[in-house]
């Protein structure tokens, strides 16, 4: 049975009618020629499917906040078709039979690909190599190694970590925060946090690292990916060190490219976050940065939590915020928008390159015949109020509830079938 | 104005009516019955997460002297050791009624949550929040110095202010620096580098490493008092040096003008920040600082809860 994708715009150009079969892109017809089972998209902009480097799905351990199957919908409903699954679960993903259960269960869920990252080190503990070898040759065949929420901090354990991983082609994503300079950090170090009494977090703490890793890197001939980048600094010693070819990729969050620290002087722990709000400078210099290909992947770093855990003192708050079902929003409000990005170059640091950088066969096609029919379909005319109770997420965390955001996912059709149509699950 | 959680919510206008009914109150404590019947039927909660006894007599004793109820909640263990959260405990004493909370609490902002989260509908008072602010000290200092520099009426234009020590964990200094710079006040910061905020720059104050080359200028100096234990996370190499470096002593008092007070927010160091000498000098005024806190505290309490003035 083949479907049709009636009058879409694919990358925002003229309009045709995306023909699906047997899961790809079987026919770009002419618009109203299509034949199939009709989904109106008439004047929509088709996108390749987006693919996060960055998800927290909680499961296995923290059921409360999140499971593969919620934040599969959440993702979904946000025109992702691939997720990448941190490895901070209770257990931590340090083992093939931890992945190998992530990686069932998206398959259960069967909303995205749910692409398990392996821990680098046993228990996130920074001082012994996890099983990499056997995660990457287990089922889910694990590409990427974070202890993201931690830093792999010994300079020798990162080394061998770069150097190990290409026996299989993987990448170390490293949570680049040095954790001295970072004890009891509360927000970002500055004027502000001064005044406010919270506990520092400086950029230098980030840029440190990121320089180490870089020249690491390139001393050892590996790949790094460098996750969730915050500052202007950090942009520069990545730009600095990709024009001298240095492999590394780099992501940056949906909430730092929009969010800054002066939203700390609510003392409302909805916008605590690691790397914590930066200032507008940082903002200014991120957004750049993805713009002219510095930084290559937007990636959200949803992390949910438990109202409990946000509905308290700051300093007793967990880190983190909801990203998927909002992250379209964002890219378009920050980077379409103000005309620094064009849809096909969004659907570069949405999808493309972060299908490349998680080694993702089967996501990031360019919607083209032939191409596996991933593919989010949005409104960038729609303007819609977020409600933090109205997500999929078991969650509630978004820094944006009350907010008006500009676009709207309508569709997503993953491996062929969709997953969301006119904004609801299927 | 319903709460108090940084001294930079006072105007000027609002600091110097609150010092004004300061003064008019400690003419109570002068009295052989102590009491006045404003707040009688209102209750206020001092809810304690850090030990702080003194802090928490001197606002007691405020509100008792306003014929308020008075109930102590110690708080052990904030949420952050998993004890009952800040909410739990917020909704409780909502339930129980109560008119004002004041509040001491080891994480900054606490206060500012406690007063906009929607937990409570009483009055807030910050009673020192983590490393941020601590108000009603700033008020008590500020009136101590009105009543031995400036004859105990209007504001503090002109006078030269040193805070001298910790700053970086500092809820007194910071508070101090905002109310003193609304009252017309200049403030110059003294400490080693590392004791200092990021930041400090764009702060409205001065900023000195130098304590000899500050006292011969000012009309007050302000010791803080500094943990032995900042030792150990390396801001100074001993309090030895530290103490040669930014203690005062009698030498150092010598350098003040004749004129200038010595004061301490408590409880002090002896032989780290402030020598014995010095503490127990005709010029330091801790003990009154404590008195003057009582009627700070008092019309701090009377001007939240909407006391008539006509009944001091």
């Amino acid at each position: 049975m083949s479907r049709v994708l009636r009058g879409v715009r694919p990358y925002g150009e003229d309009a045709v009618d995306i023909v699906i079969a047997d899961g790809v892109i079987a026919e770009l017809a002419p618009a109203g020629t299509g034949v199939g089972d009709v989904i109106d998209a008439d004047g929509l902009v088709a996108l390749p499917g987006f693919v996060d480097l960055h998800t927290h799905l909680r499961e296995p351990g923290r059921e409360d906040a999140e499971t593969v199957l919620s934040g599969s919908q959440a993702a979904a409903l946000g025109g992702f078709t691939c997720v990448h699954a941190m490895a901070n679960t209770n257990p931590v993903a340090d083992t093939a039979g931890v992945v190998e259960q992530v990686w069932r269960l998206g398959q259960v869920a069967g909303l995205v690909d749910v692409r398990p990252v392996g821990a680098v080190t046993v228990g996130l503990g920074g001082e012994r190599m996890a099983e990499i070898g056997a995660m990457a040759h287990s089922a889910a065949e694990v590409r990427v190694f974070s202890d993201d929420g931690k830093c792999v901090h010994d300079a020798v354990l990162m080394r061998r970590a770069l150097e190990y991983v290409k026996a299989f082609d993987g990448v170390v994503a490293q949570h680049a925060q040095e954790p001295r300079l970072t004890e009891d950090a509360q927000m970002n170090e500055g004027e502000l946090s001064g005044r406010l009494g919270l506990v520092g977090w400086p950029s230098v703490a980030e840029e440190a690292i990121i320089a180490r890793d870089v020249l690491l890197a390139e001393h050892v001939g590996s790949w790094l990916h460098v996750c969730h980048v915050s500052t202007a600094g950090s942009v520069e010693v990545i730009r600095w060190a990709k024009a001298r070819g240095v492999q590394v990729t780099a992501e940056v969050t949906p909430h730092h490219l929009i969010l800054t620290e002066d939203l700390v002087t609510s003392y409302d722990p909805i916008y605590k976050v690691n790397p914590p709000l930066r200032t507008a400078a940082d903002v200014h210099a991120l957004r750049e940065a993805l713009a002219d290909g510095t930084i290559d992947a937007i990636a959200t770093d949803h992390a949910p939590h438990p109202h409990e855990d946000k509905d308290c003192e700051w300093a007793a708050a967990a880190m983190g915020m909801l990203g998927l079902e909002t992250a379209f929003s964002i890219a378009m409000a920050t980077m379409v928008e103000p005309g620094l990005l064009t849809w096909r170059e969004l659907a570069q640091r949405m999808s493309v390159r972060p299908a490349r950088i998680g080694r993702v066969r089967t996501q990031g096609h360019d919607l083209v015949v032939g191409a596996v029919a991933n593919i989010a379909v949005v409104d960038p005319s729609a303007v819609r109020v977020i409600s933090a109770t109205d997500l999929a997420s078991r969650s509630r965390n978004t820094p944006y509830d009350g907010m008006e955001l500009p676009g709207r996912v309508v569709h997503t059709v993953f491996a062929g079938t969709p997953t969301v149509l006119d904004g609801a699950l299927v | 104005m319903k709460h108090l959680l940084s001294a930079a919510d006072l105007s000027r206008d609002d600091a110097i009516l609150v010092l004004d009914t300061a003064a008019e109150l400690a003419a109570v404590t002068d009295r052989s019955v102590k009491k006045l019947p404003t707040l009688r039927g209102r209750t206020v909660v001092n809810l304690f997460f850090e030990d702080s006894t003194r802090t928490r007599i001197s606002f007691e004793v405020a509100a008792k002297r306003l014929s308020a109820d008075v109930i102590n909640f110690a708080a052990k263990g904030s949420s952050v050791s998993k004890g009952e959260s800040l909410k739990d405990t917020a909704l409780t004493l909502e339930a129980m009624g109560a008119d004002a909370v004041v509040i001491r609490h080891g994480s900054s902002g606490a206060p500012h949550r406690l007063a906009t989260a929607g937990w409570i509908g009483g009055s807030v008072v910050n009673a020192g929040d983590g490393t941020h602010e601590h108000p009603t000290q700033a008020l008590l200092d500020a009136f101590t110095m009105r009543r031995h520099l400036r004859d105990g009426a209007g504001d503090l234009d002109g006078l030269h202010v040193a805070i001298v020590g910790d700053i970086l964990h500092s809820r007194v200094a910071r508070s101090n620096v905002l109310l003193l710079r609304t009252l017309g006040a200049h403030v110059t910061l003294v400490a080693p580098p590392t004791l200092m905020p990021y930041g400090v720059e764009s702060w409205p104050c001065d900023v000195s490493f130098d304590i000899d080359q500050v006292l011969p200028g000012v009309d007050a100096v302000m010791m803080l008092r500094v943990q032995a234990e900042r030792m150990h996370a390396a801001y100074f190499p001993s309090t030895l040096e530290y103490s040669r470096l930014y203690g005062l002593d009698a030498r150092r008092m010598g350098l003040l003008p004749a004129h200038a007070i010595v004061m301490h927010p408590g409880p002090m160091n002896r032989g780290m920040e402030i020598s014995a000498d010095v503490a127990d000098s005709s010029r330091a005024v801790m003990v009154e600082q404590v008195a003057n806190g009582v009627s700070v505290r008092m019309a701090v309490l009377y001007l939240l809860l909407g006391g008539m003035k006509e009944e001091i």
